[in-house]
């Protein structure tokens, strides 16, 4: 489904009078028109809003490598289009009642600023499918779905505990969402598991994406002493700046190895396709039910990709080994005790956390420095 | 070489004329682009041109993207004909937006009874409030220590905005919205009217309306309106023309703060129904762009925000229904208005056909 | 003493990229001209000097092509304003919003590339001195650079004759015009070299300072520069100030953050803003000083048959 074609030099000129680079382009064709055959069963029509742009080479590109993945693999069963760069606010209903309107049968909504909307338009149409990612709200036809991604910060900090030189590790953070919380507090976790000397200090930029505070935030962070990092935001900055000051960080929503050979430790790497597939085969074969789909490592959701080759053995078995027991659930990253960092127990000892707890995280646990901006 | 000669009198042929002129200049342009890009010149042109207005439906959600624009564009044509730089409307509308979202929490936990009808007014006086306070704060300092008013009303948008995020992470936050950052629903009792079920066009948008033939009133048959046209901010025409500039700076400034507070007031009564982070949405801006596109006239701001909306919606329309990428909506988007603009020439100019001389032309 | 310096080196690395782009704006500004479409100059000169430093493997190259770029924005946006004489801030707007969109479409596939391995810069000896050294001279040749084109544009304003008829012609475009200075040309030479140093900001930032290219990365910067020559009430040497004033509040607030201080993020944000205004305000208390130097013709159209 893609073409290829070497005109956008031309084009260039037509718009600004001035060529930037020549380059050969690839471009995702429109979707095929329904005017299909009658004898033929007509393809399942998907529809995917995204928050960014596509090529942000983080969040919405992820989700986006996703649905083409999933593409491929029905073929001419399913066919997909997609609007970028949906604000949340009101345009989000307007656009995805347009989606609906145009004969899509499903319609995944990939931010949690898309709740709300898809609550009011999945009311409107009983006979739609709607898929929501990292919301909680759910209906008849309406269903969400999230990735764990804390097991993957917590395997980034197993690798990181080891790593560090300076028992100090730093996580350059977006929004005090409880996703983020997690996140900062699985690192943590997973450092303290291999080396319970580590501390955690935390940059907040309030915003998910701005590669150059990104890497304000972690040079901060390293002129403090910090030598391994870790983000929750899109870019590949932090990993940029690590390489240039000789510090340690990973690389997180996808595979960033080739961006930084030294520092780059390995890369916490989202894969949306196994749930796309799901969903459609579901809705092909019927079997659609509404229900909350949180998957991990176990289910190929997310992985540690690409460990660093140059990591000590020691180092390559114990992230091995936390993979593996995440996988076969010997291992879980919020198991009592866990002692937040004003020292009060938050659970209470060979307790396993459920969602309820994870989802009402507002605190750092022992060992992160500061405190929570959205906490009391 | 073509030459432009200075018109003693603006040519009304050409006003109504030069946005003609310009739709066909980006039309032409588009087409190619998009025939370069592989894609059907006529079916993408008709996504930006035609099919925001196809419909009840769509005319309706054209209402309701205009709502906003119009009311910041109506207080911003009033601040640049008096030379008050306020582009801050943004921050303004943000702070209209937390004053009309925290009316309506606090009614919706006190889960008082309360007609809509009763609440649309009060909504609107929170708003106002909300962002004529916020514009204060850059006439204080214009008018107290000389500080320039782009500066100020720029930095406060920011501020504006951090200070949502820190409301909406923190002290309002639904206690039972698993931490994420976002008000609790706001009771049915705060919501603004609606015109028919089903549709989310509010009765925000006649205020708009209303609002921009009062401003027209304000502006060309009040004797205080034309003086700050004339006077503005310059101490000594606003003198000459018995104003006092102080006066200028305060009365734009509340004025353009109050509308684009209601502005954000309604956005968030009336399509979102609470308050998160993203009630930011560029409004403020964009308005600025509508204002001058409206060329600072009441009336022009109506018809500016109509232009700008189409453009928003065509782009997403555009996205779905035949693959272009947001960018390349971008690229048309500023096109348009770049030849927009440059067609308003025409109105002052009379285009002649010169020999071109470098040194002829000062 | 250590965590000073190197916050005082991170100050100077911030500031550099917002001065640069500051003083374009302000050179534009001297001459009567007021552009807001920075940000989307930045945008575009930003990628243009991505792909430059990417193919041709030399960071100066991207410079090069980011001044190329965004003159050459500047050149459309100056013809439409001084020629056509639209309004500036409407056209300025409308320059922004396509810079984003076309930026982010012939930059789709520079999205993902790194450049070469970066070098450590140093200042022979001088980066050895305890302190100072890593505080001052362990930054990329261009934060020097900056501080450079700042004196070298106070030089030209001040001291030559040149620039005397530049900011003639931003006082008061009619008395230039009477002397038979060429206004417009003037003011569009003045619009496309600040162009050309934004367009060096910005290749800067995707080039050096992050190092990468994504669409919208600017990140509103352009905004923060146009700021700045208010701030500086449009001389030279203040435009440094305020652009190491700001770049300094922003690392200062995240350096307070990862020290764990006990104050909501979002406040700590707010800082870099609320000190810039702070300090205009102290800078505007006196009147006739600011008065003094705003360009009187700024943002105002010339029309020299009038």
């Amino acid at each position: 489904m893609t073409r290829s074609f070497t005109r956008k030099l031309a084009l260039g000129a037509i718009v600004l009078g001035a060529t930037l680079a020549a380059c050969a382009k690839k471009e995702e064709a429109p979707p095929a028109p329904a005017a299909a055959p009658v004898a033929k069963v007509e393809p399942l029509k998907a529809a995917f809003v995204y928050v960014g742009p596509v090529g942000d080479s983080g969040w919405s590109f992820s989700h986006d490598l996703g649905r083409k993945n999933a593409l491929a693999k029905f073929g001419d069963k399913v066919t997909t289009t997609f609007v970028e760069k949906v604000p949340e606010g009101p345009d989000a209903e307007r656009v995805i009642r347009d989606l609906v309107a145009q004969g899509n049968k499903v319609v995944f909504a990939t931010s949690f600023g898309f709740m709300d909307a898809m609550v009011k338009v999945a009311k409107d149409h009983p006979d739609v499918y709607f898929e929501h990612a990292t919301g909680y709200k759910t209906a008849d036809n309406l269903r969400v779905y999230e990735a764990r991604f804390y097991e993957g910060a917590y395997l980034a900090g197993v690798v990181a505990g080891k790593m560090t030189k300076t028992n100090t590790l730093g996580f350059v953070a977006s929004f005090p969402i409880p996703e983020v919380l997690r996140n900062i507090n699985a690192f943590t976790l997973g450092a303290q598991s291999v080396n319970p000397k580590v501390k955690t200090r935390v940059v907040w930029i309030n915003s998910w994406f701005d590669p150059p505070k990104e890497t304000e935030a972690a040079q901060s962070l390293m002129n403090q002493g910090a030598d391994v990092l870790l983000q929750n935001t899109d870019s590949t900055a932090v990993l940029q700046a690590a390489e240039r000051n000789g510090k340690f960080a990973f690389g997180w929503d996808s595979d960033m190895s080739a961006f930084a050979p030294k520092a780059h430790l390995g890369s916490v790497a989202l894969n949306w396709t196994v749930y796309y597939e799901k969903s459609f085969g579901e809705i092909l074969e019927k079997s659609w039910k509404p229900e909350v789909t949180k998957w991990g490592v176990k289910e190929g959701m997310l992985d540690f990709v690409k460990p660093a080759a140059f990591l000590p053995e020691d180092t390559k078995k114990a992230v091995e080994t936390a993979r593996e027991g995440l996988k076969t659930g010997t291992v879980a990253v919020f198991k009592g005790p866990v002692v937040d960092n004003t020292g009060k127990e938050v659970l209470a000892k060979d307790v396993v956390a459920d969602d309820a707890w994870k989802g009402a995280i507002n605190f750092y646990v022992k060992g992160v420095e500061g405190k929570v901006p959205s906490g009391k | 070489m073509i030459r432009l000669d200075v018109r003693q009198v603006p040519s009304l042929r050409m006003s109504v004329l030069s946005p003609i002129i310009a739709l066909a200049v980006t039309v032409a342009a588009g087409g190619v682009l998009f025939l370069a890009l592989g894609k059907d010149p006529v079916r993408v042109l008709s996504m930006f041109l035609v099919e925001p207005f196809n419909g009840v439906r769509a005319l309706t959600e054209l209402g309701l993207k205009c709502t906003p624009l119009i009311l910041c564009a109506l207080g911003l044509g009033l601040c640049f004909r008096s030379n008050v730089w306020n582009i801050g409307a943004e921050g303004q509308f943000l702070m209209g937006a937390i004053a009309g979202g925290g009316l309506a929490l606090w009614v919706t936990n006190a889960s008082a009874a309360l007609s809509p009808w009763v609440f649309f007014p009060l909504v609107v006086v929170a708003g106002a409030a909300g962002g004529a306070a916020w514009a204060a704060i850059v006439a204080l300092l214009r008018d107290r220590f000389n500080a320039n008013e782009i500066l100020v009303s720029l930095m406060l948008v920011y501020v504006a905005d951090l200070f949502l995020s820190w409301l909406v992470f923190g002290p309002w936050k639904d206690p039972l919205g698993f931490n994420f950052p976002q008000t609790v629903q706001f009771a049915a009792a705060t919501e603004i009217p609606r015109f028919v079920r089903g549709m989310r066009l509010h009765w925000g948008f006649a205020f708009a309306l209303v609002a921009a033939v009062l401003m027209w009133l304000f502006m060309f048959r009040t004797h205080r309106g034309i003086q700050l046209q004339i006077g503005g901010p310059a101490p000594a025409a606003a003198r000459y023309a018995g104003f006092s500039s102080r006066a200028a700076i305060w009365t734009t400034l509340l004025i353009s703060g109050a509308l684009a507070g209601i502005a954000g007031a309604f956005e968030v009564t009336g399509p979102m129904g609470q308050l998160t982070p993203h009630v930011a949405s560029g409004y403020g801006f964009t308005a600025i762009i509508v204002a001058f596109v409206g060329r600072l006239h009441p009336l022009g701001a109506v018809l500016g925000s109509v232009v700008l909306s189409a453009f928003v919606i065509g782009g997403q329309l555009a996205q779905s229904r035949v693959g272009l990428p947001a960018s390349v909506s971008g690229v048309f988007q500023g096109m348009l208005l770049l030849a927009l603009l440059g067609c308003d020439t025409l109105i002052h100019h009379r285009p002649r056909l010169a020999r071109w001389t470098w040194r002829a032309a000062p | 003493m250590n965590e000073l310096a190197l916050l005082v080196a991170a100050t100077l690395s911030a500031g550099t990229p917002l001065a640069i782009a500051g003083l374009g704006l302000l050179l534009n500004e001297r001459a009567g001209v007021l552009n807001l479409g920075a940000e989307g100059m930045l945008l575009i000169s930003a990628v243009a000097g991505f792909a430059a430093a990417y193919h041709g493997g030399s960071e100066w190259l991207g410079f090069a092509a980011g001044a190329a770029a965004g003159a050459a924005v500047a050149a459309v946006f100056g013809w439409l304003v001084v020629w056509l004489n639209t309004n500036q801030y409407a056209t300025g707007l409308a320059v922004s919003l396509f810079g984003s969109g076309f930026s982010a479409f012939v930059g789709i596939d520079y999205v993902g590339r790194q450049l070469g391995e970066k070098t450590a810069h140093a200042v022979p000896v001088l980066a050895d001195v305890p302190f100072l050294g890593p505080a001052l001279f362990r930054q990329h040749p261009m934060v020097y650079v900056a501080v450079a084109l700042v004196a070298a544009a106070a030089f030209f304003l001040y001291r030559t004759r040149a620039g005397l008829v530049l900011r003639a012609v931003g006082e008061s475009p009619q008395s230039a015009h009477a002397l038979g200075y060429g206004v417009r040309r003037i003011r569009l030479a003045a619009v496309v070299t600040g162009g050309a140093l934004c367009g060096v900001a910005g290749a800067f930032l995707s080039v050096v300072y992050t190092p990468l290219w994504v669409e919208g990365m600017v990140a509103g910067r352009g905004w923060i520069a146009l700021a700045l020559t208010v701030f500086a009430t449009w001389r030279p040497g203040r435009i440094l100030l305020g652009a190491y004033l700001f770049g300094g509040v922003t690392m200062l607030q995240l350096h307070l953050q990862a020290q764990g201080v006990q104050m909501p993020s979002q406040f700590m944000a707010m800082l870099p803003y609320v000190a810039t205004v702070v300090v205009l305000v102290l800078i505007s208390r006196n009147p006739l000083w600011i008065r003094l130097n705003m360009p009187a013709s700024l943002g105002k159209p010339f029309f020299p048959g009038a």
